[in-house]
């Protein structure tokens, strides 16, 4: 009852302002009149009565502003009053109000976009049920490097581990969905029975695997993507339980995955198969002992991580009958454990780190310029808020309308930042490399959330500094009104400007390693000639079995690309350097002639005949493959010079005779030495590469790189390769169209990324330093005005006043790029992962950022410095 | 703002007023009027005051109010009490008979 009339009398009042008052004056007047009457009832004269009753009662106007102030309804209306002062205070300073609000707006546009992008890969857990539960398991190999693991040492695990309830494996499964118009390539995945149940999430709709069918020659069965099932079968429900032709064979459909499934392990798989594996892994030589498989795990409920670690560590070093191992089993080198999360955002975490350190910096920047220019602002209306105090007005009245201000400032710079947000996320998105969890990046409400408290805190902290740091009522205050600008807030206002030179000193210096690193990888050497070159991906997946179909099929393909106008080389290639494949053999000395323990891993490149000569790799030494390399000839590899020094040291690798790959009786002869190459990254180094040709490899590759070399435009060569490679076979997927130019630059996308956020930052940071160290120069002459005055009057020549003002600007510049510099080595160590041939402690970087900021300081400590210059003594001296 | 109410025995004013309307409508003079009539001049009620007691118990739903016309022709506005301001008339008299009670024997006491 009482709440209810609170509410509706207060806003009946609100509502209808001029009512309520009107109602109010009638019975202030009526009680005055009343008091009169009796009076003049008793005898007294009308004129002496009013006077009376005034002596008596007081002023009718003053009761009113009492009853008026009571209540919520006039709280609102103090604050409307308070809003409207500010907004008309505001719009008198476009200017001012326009630099703040962007300049909020950026700090917090910049921090919720960054935010949004980091904090699925940094904080949010995986969207599983029991997300700590899930675990990855990793292989290690000889020398100690993660290596995958093999199905038998899942066997072995499962089995044997009592912390793991269940493990899976999975590996990459590229089918061509046929019977459409085109053939589409899928990213997909081959997984084990338990792969689902492990994660914990089950089909939206259908079944799901029949665990039952996992294995050799088990039933076809497929479960599909959401994205998948809307867009290549219109969310039909009745999918399940039909078949799709993949590879031009029929898969039953068994389930539809939940939209909101995220999979971790391959973001783009749009379908999973079953593995089918032999769950007996009896032949040491078959698929099942290969380590090319991911483990994940789910912890049994109340066991942890160490448990699990300590307890696979164990089973790796007890082998038992049950489970014998191949002697390369990499289960003996120990099982790493960590928690899927961290293995799925590993690549990304020193990235993600990069970005919220950079704009931890920005968000700082940010905040120190609001709080100079509200400082700056609150020393030039030091004069109003004296007479405001003076006429009234109580110092809790005055700190309320500077919150306001503020508070309005931070909502609009808010408003501003979100949008920038939006901007933002979507520019990260568009220009990043494959993020991890790209699914869990987006505006959400943690964001928005994070956005409003970071504006309101701003806004609340710097509204109140200033009102705290002014006794405006104080009566010296309008003494000392009309002397420009406070003295008291210039040892704030200059470590607030050094602080900003540091930040920005640490972005720019960061930002300076990168160009660095990145100018320094690519002018590498990168052992071919790029330009001119188009590649393509031709996929084989749907080809007949049998190695000669498969060959026969690329062999014609290569035939009928080599017709294409335009083509001036074409080539094929099992792999190409930079495109992110990875695809690794075992290289071993087979005569017995080699330098000590020499054996390893290298690149595997089966190529067509005339691959070297169309990339333009160099023969060192011997020869390249030739037409003669052919199935059945005497088997010929040629190796990179890194492999050729790992092997035989400086001796001659001609004729030398090395097993690659599985071993045969007949091992292959090395004919030559090339330039390396890098594969897995610029600047990687010669990481070792043999090239056999396809015919001679062990078996035919189904998924073959075509390279080709144009004479003139090569990607205008792009849709009559494809139209070339499907006369001979409609139903090949032809992807990944791109130059070896844009792959090689797409290489670097990562370190392309940060480096371009990092340097949009660091921008951002020197601008806004900049401008605060011209604000604080600009208030520093103000203030000295006087002294200038007097010192012009002196005979102090203009160069010398020029000088002792651009001494200040330059001096506060130099004190911040000190301490940015020592704060940059601190934080260095950050970068590593991302520097090239390029040292955290570069001196050139660290000189060239100094010399940029001191150079932005002298511009812009130079206007203040010519405007002191032109100080008019006399008026100078006057205006004290 | 203080010294208004220092005429009326602070935290008190809210059963005057209650207890005074319990024997009619009033109106807001008519109300200090009979305060200071019945009191002897002891309390004097400034109208701020009275008028801000007034609209805050009228929010709390112990009164009601209406505009009507005073004897001497005059449009005033009355004021009487609900339901809810007899039970807290109630309330508050038992509460200040109970305090004032104990505050006379503690003065009075034999040392």
């Amino acid at each position: 009852m009482g709440i209810w009339k609170t509410i509706t009398q207060g806003l009946r009042t609100l509502l209808r302002r001029e009512d309520a008052d009107r109602e109010l004056d009638d019975e202030v007047r009526h009680f005055m009149q009343a008091a009169e009457d009796d009076l003049v009832a008793g005898g007294t004269s009308r004129r002496e009565a009013r006077r009376r009753v005034r002596l008596e009662y007081g002023d009718p106007l003053a009761a009113r502003e009492d009853v008026r102030s009571w209540g919520w309804e006039a709280w609102v209306d103090t604050l409307v009053a308070d809003v409207r002062l500010s907004v008309r205070s505001l719009r008198r300073t476009p200017g001012f109000t326009a630099v703040v609000v962007l300049t909020l707006g950026l700090g917090v546009g910049a921090a919720t976009a960054i935010f949004s992008v980091v904090r699925p890969v940094l904080f949010a857990p995986l969207g599983y049920p029991d997300p700590h539960q899930l675990v990855a398991v990793e292989g290690r190999g000889d020398d100690g490097a993660p290596v995958q693991s093999a199905f038998g040492t899942y066997l072995e695990l499962s089995a044997r581990s009592r912390s793991l309830q269940s493990l899976a494996v999975v590996k990459p499964w590229l089918p061509t969905l046929t019977g459409g118009d085109e053939p589409v390539r899928l990213d997909a995945q081959s997984v084990s029975a338990t792969y689902f149940p492990v994660l914990g999430v089950a089909p939206a709709l259908g079944p799901g695997f029949d665990a039952v069918e996992d294995r050799p020659d088990g039933g076809l069965q497929v479960v599909l993507s959401d994205g998948l099932w809307r867009t290549r079968f219109g969310a039909d429900p009745s999918m399940v339980g039909r078949t799709v032709e993949l590879d031009g064979r029929p898969y039953a459909v068994v389930g539809v995955m939940p939209r909101d499934f995220e999979n971790v392990t391959a973001p783009d798989a749009r379908a999973w198969t079953l593995l089918q594996y032999d769950p007996s892994a009896a032949s040491f030589d078959s698929r099942e002992w290969g380590h090319h498989l991911d483990m994940i795990g789910r912890l049994r409920a109340g066991a942890s991580l160490d448990d699990a670690r300590a307890e696979t560590d164990r089973i790796a070093r007890t082998p038992g009958p049950s489970f014998p191992r191949p002697e390369w089993a990499a289960l003996a080198n120990g099982v790493p454990v960590r928690l899927l999360r961290d293995a799925a955002t590993a690549d990304a975490r020193p990235t993600m780190w990069i970005f919220l350190g950079s704009v931890a910096l920005l968000v700082l920047v940010t905040c120190a310029n609001l709080t100079l220019l509200l400082l700056a602002r609150g020393a030039r209306r030091r004069g109003e808020f004296a007479m405001r105090g003076a006429l009234g007005a109580g110092r809790g009245r005055l700190a309320r309308s500077l919150l306001t201000e503020s508070l309005i400032l931070s909502t609009a710079g808010g408003v501003l930042g979100f949008i920038l947000a939006q901007v933002g996320v979507s520019v990260l998105l568009a220009l990043g490399p494959a993020l991890p969890r790209l699914q869990g990046i987006a505006l959400d409400g943690t964001a928005l959330v994070f956005t409003l408290t970071l504006t309101t805190l701003v806004g609340v902290v710097f509204g109140l500094a200033p009102g705290l740091h002014r006794s405006a009522a104080h009566p010296q205050a309008l003494r000392e009104a009309g002397r420009g600008s406070a003295r008291r807030g210039r040892r704030t206002r200059r470590a607030l400007v050094v602080a900003q030179v540091a930040m920005a000193t640490v972005l720019l210096v960061g930002t300076g390693l990168l160009v660095r690193s990145t100018q320094r990888l690519f002018s590498q050497p990168l052992g071919f000639d790029a330009d001119g070159v188009v590649v393509v991906q031709v996929y084989g997946t749907g080809l007949a079995s049998g190695d000669g179909n498969i060959h026969g099929f690329f062999d014609r393909a290569l035939d009928a690309v080599r017709a294409v106008p335009g083509v001036a080389y074409v080539a094929e290639t099992s792999q190409f350097p930079l495109s992110g494949d990875n695809d690794v053999y075992g290289v071993t000395p087979a005569d017995g002639v080699s330098a000590e323990g020499a054996a390893g891993n290298a690149f595997r490149y089966a190529v067509s005949s005339g691959y070297l000569e169309t990339l333009g790799v160099r023969v060192r030494r011997g020869r390249a493959l030739d037409a003669d390399d052919v199935a059945g000839a005497p088997g010929a590899v040629v190796v990179s010079e890194g492999l050729a020094r790992r092997l035989w040291g400086d001796g001659d690798p001609i004729g030398r005779t090395v097993q690659v790959g599985p071993p045969r009786p007949d091992p292959f002869t090395v004919v030559g030495v090339v330039d390396a190459v890098p594969q897995s990254a610029l600047g990687a180094g010669d990481e070792g590469a043999f090239y056999v040709t396809a015919h001679q490899w062990h078996w035919a590759d189904r998924v073959r790189w075509m390279v080709v070399r144009a004479e003139g435009d090569p990607l205008a060569l792009v849709p009559a390769i494809r139209q070339a490679v499907w006369s001979v076979d409609g139903n090949q997927p032809v992807v990944r169209a791109q130059t070896a130019r844009a792959l090689v630059a797409a290489s670097e996308g990562r370190r392309r990324f940060v480096l371009l956020v990092m340097s949009a930052f660091a921008a951002a940071a020197t601008a806004l330093a900049v401008l605060g160290l011209y604000g604080v120069v600009s208030g520093m002459v103000l203030e000295r005005t006087p002294e200038m005055g007097v010192r012009a009057a002196l005979g102090a020549p203009r160069e010398s006043i020029v000088g002792m003002v651009l001494r200040q600007g330059v001096g506060l510049t130099a004190v911040g790029v000190g301490v940015g510099a020592l704060g940059a080595m601190a934080a260095g160590g950050t970068l590593a992962t991302l520097l090239f041939q390029v040292s955290p402690a570069d001196p050139v970087t660290y000189v060239a950022v100094a010399a940029l900021l001191l150079l932005a300081a002298g511009a812009a400590s130079f206007g203040p410095a010519a405007r002191a210059a032109r100080v008019d003594p006399v008026r100078a001296v006057k205006t004290d | 703002m203080e010294q208004q109410n220092t005429d009326v025995i602070q935290g008190t004013l809210d059963m005057i007023i209650l207890k005074t309307l319990s024997l009619g409508a009033l109106h807001g003079y008519g109300i200090a009027r009979r305060i200071e009539q019945v009191t002897e001049d002891v309390f004097r009620v400034n109208p701020g005051s009275l008028l801000t007691a007034l609209k805050r118990m009228e929010r709390a739903g112990w009164l009601k109010s209406e505009w009507r016309h005073t004897e001497s022709g005059r449009r005033a506005k009355y004021y009487a009490l609900t339901r809810a301001g007899e039970r807290q008339l109630g309330i508050e008299t038992e509460d200040w008979l109970r305090r004032s009670g104990a505050v006379g024997r503690l003065l009075l006491a034999e040392g």
